[in-house]
């Protein structure tokens, strides 16, 4: 299966099934879905709560297995999690006995790097998320914010051929939440990295995005492919913008509809 | 003009600190009763130190005044006395550091087995499927009743007692290395395998360093249980060690001796308990510290 026009990633009619215990006990948390990421895209998968999209987060991320189906990255297929899929996690994924120099440290430590080149590396990476003067403070020491800039640094400093995030912002205060995003798209715009991030908040899919999925609620499908078409660098302030607007009307509408079928469903 | 007026009638109206101030500066005792309220902090010293005051003055009161046959319970004077006479004539130091030794030569086995296969068990689910049964039943059959079988086994030498603090120990703390390693987040596991980790380069870079701090309190609670084993173990057929000393001081009507036997065996528990505390503090920061 050749990809064509050099997809960095290809998701190829991916579905997974859990099954339970007890026999019939199967659920279809993922529909045939097929996605092409193109290098240096910023891509949001926005849906409902339990509508599979974490699910295709962790199958691209080699943490979960999909019953049927292909992923590729370059063209080559994956098994099984690597280095060159970072992954950036809802909370707490930090190593807790580990300051934050040696948690971005972490995945260097299998590369071959050499300590000084290393130390070069986690000082830049530092410096991106902004955390100078923090470098001793452990993870306990440490805000909601910080702790997932860490995160964020620490997927970044193996230098992933794409970078997954999980929902990484959900835990934080809608202050903090902005900021990061901010932060973020920054670091895309610097970085040029290809980025898959999954949400629920409609607001953050736009801001963040130049492709936003759409996904319905369980069984998870892709409902929609909507191209974000607003200039970059963007202005905090640009969620204000009529286009903005534009945008957030149309999700909020294709996203209510799931919702309330998601809502429904759960009885 | 009539809403300016207004605000400044509300202003007006008299402030509500001072009735504030009067709920708060009601004396303390209200809150003695409150489920789960804090009490100030010296206060809880003076509750405690009372507490131990109050022992002794009952003690004190009892023997003291002859109210109670000395036989029974002697009065504190004594206690010291027969202590400082156990050290200077019975070279009680010898049975301590006897008992001592057994303890720690038992349980320092029960580690070096028990607490790699706990962390096998709390990891590979292939092999907690294997151990998990056996050594589950095992642990519910108290130590002491195996004393006799040890004995008709394998005699009543140092190997026997230490045999049963290893019996006591080994399988509560198998099981209990294994519910903490198994415990370790999930997403702390994954983060490791994309940042490229292996499967084993998991354990030995997430699994082990995660759960040791939880471990050592693990070893910090068994080692409390191991006191506890030594004195049933020597009291049953042993020559030497503070068990042995308080059986024969029974069987000669030494009470303070018996009395003065238990103390030292809490006074060695506790200080293991507290050294053990104090460096896992001190070795964990991450853990406990702020």
């Amino acid at each position: 299966m050749k990809a064509m026009m050099n997809a960095k990633v290809e998701i190829d009619n991916v579905t997974k099934i859990y099954s339970g215990n007890k026999k019939n006990s199967q659920v279809l948390a993922l529909d045939t879905t097929s996605l092409k990421i193109m290098p240096n895209e910023f891509i949001t998968i926005l849906g409902p709560s339990g509508c599979g999209k974490s699910t295709l987060l962790r199958v691209v991320g080699g943490l979960e297995e999909q019953t049927t189906g292909h992923v590729y990255l370059d063209g080559e297929e994956v098994f099984g999690p690597s280095s060159n899929r970072g992954m950036v996690f809802q909370a707490y994924s930090l190593f807790p006995w580990l300051t934050v120099e040696e948690n971005i440290e972490f995945g260097l430590k299998n590369n071959g790097m050499t300590a000084a080149q290393r130390k070069e590396v986690v000082h830049t990476y530092i410096e991106l998320v902004r955390l100078n003067g923090f470098e001793k403070h452990y993870p306990k020491q440490l805000s909601g914010g910080m702790q997932q800039r860490v995160a964020i640094a620490r997927a970044l400093a193996n230098d992933p051929e794409i970078l997954l995030l999980d929902e990484p912002f959900g835990a934080l205060d809608n202050q903090t939440r902005t900021l990061m995003q901010e932060l973020l798209l920054e670091i895309w715009e610097k970085s040029n990295k290809t980025i898959l991030f999954i949400t629920h908040d409609v607001e953050e899919s736009i801001f963040l995005a130049n492709r936003v999925i759409v996904m319905t609620s369980r069984p998870g499908r892709i409902k929609a492919d909507i191209p974000i078409d607003l200039e970059h660098p963007r202005p905090y302030n640009i969620k204000v913008s009529p286009r903005f607007l534009e945008y957030k009307e149309q999700l909020t509408e294709l996203i209510r509809e799931e919702s309330l079928k998601a809502m429904m469903e759960v009885k | 003009m009539e809403k300016l007026v207004k605000t400044e009638e509300v202003v007006k109206r008299p402030p509500l600190i001072p009735l504030q101030n009067k709920r708060n500066g009601k004396p303390k005792s209200r809150k003695w009763l409150q489920p789960q309220e804090n009490i100030p902090h010296r206060l809880y010293i003076g509750i405690s130190i009372s507490s131990i005051v109050l022992l002794f003055a009952v003690w004190s009161l009892l023997t003291y005044s002859g109210m109670v046959d000395p036989l029974f319970l002697p009065t504190p004077t004594e206690i010291i006395h027969s202590g400082v006479i156990l050290f200077t004539e019975f070279g009680f130091i010898n049975d301590i550091s006897i008992t001592i030794y057994r303890v720690l030569a038992g349980f320092t086995i029960a580690v070096i087995i028990g607490l790699p296969l706990g962390i096998l068990m709390g990891t590979f689910k292939v092999v907690e499927a294997f151990f998990e049964p056996v050594i589950s039943s095992i642990r519910y059959m108290p130590a002491s009743a195996f004393i006799p079988l040890f004995i008709l086994w394998i005699g009543v030498g140092e190997l026997e007692k230490i045999t049963i603090i290893f019996v006591g120990t080994f399988f509560s703390l198998v099981l209990m290395t294994a519910v903490e390693v198994a415990n370790v987040r999930r997403e702390l596991l994954e983060a490791a395998y994309t940042l490229g980790r292996s499967n084993f380069g998991v354990l030995r870079s997430v699994i082990l360093p995660a759960s040791i701090p939880g471990i050592m309190e693990i070893i910090r609670l068994i080692l409390g249980w191991a006191w506890s084993y030594i004195i049933v173990a020597e009291l049953v057929a042993s020559s030497s060690g503070i068990g042995s000393l308080i059986l024969e001081s029974q069987r000669m009507l030494k009470t303070g001796n018996i009395i003065f036997g238990i103390l030292t065996i809490g006074v060695l528990g506790l200080l293991s308990d507290l050294i053990l505390k104090v460096s896992i503090r001190k070795m964990f920061p991450w853990h406990y510290g702020r």
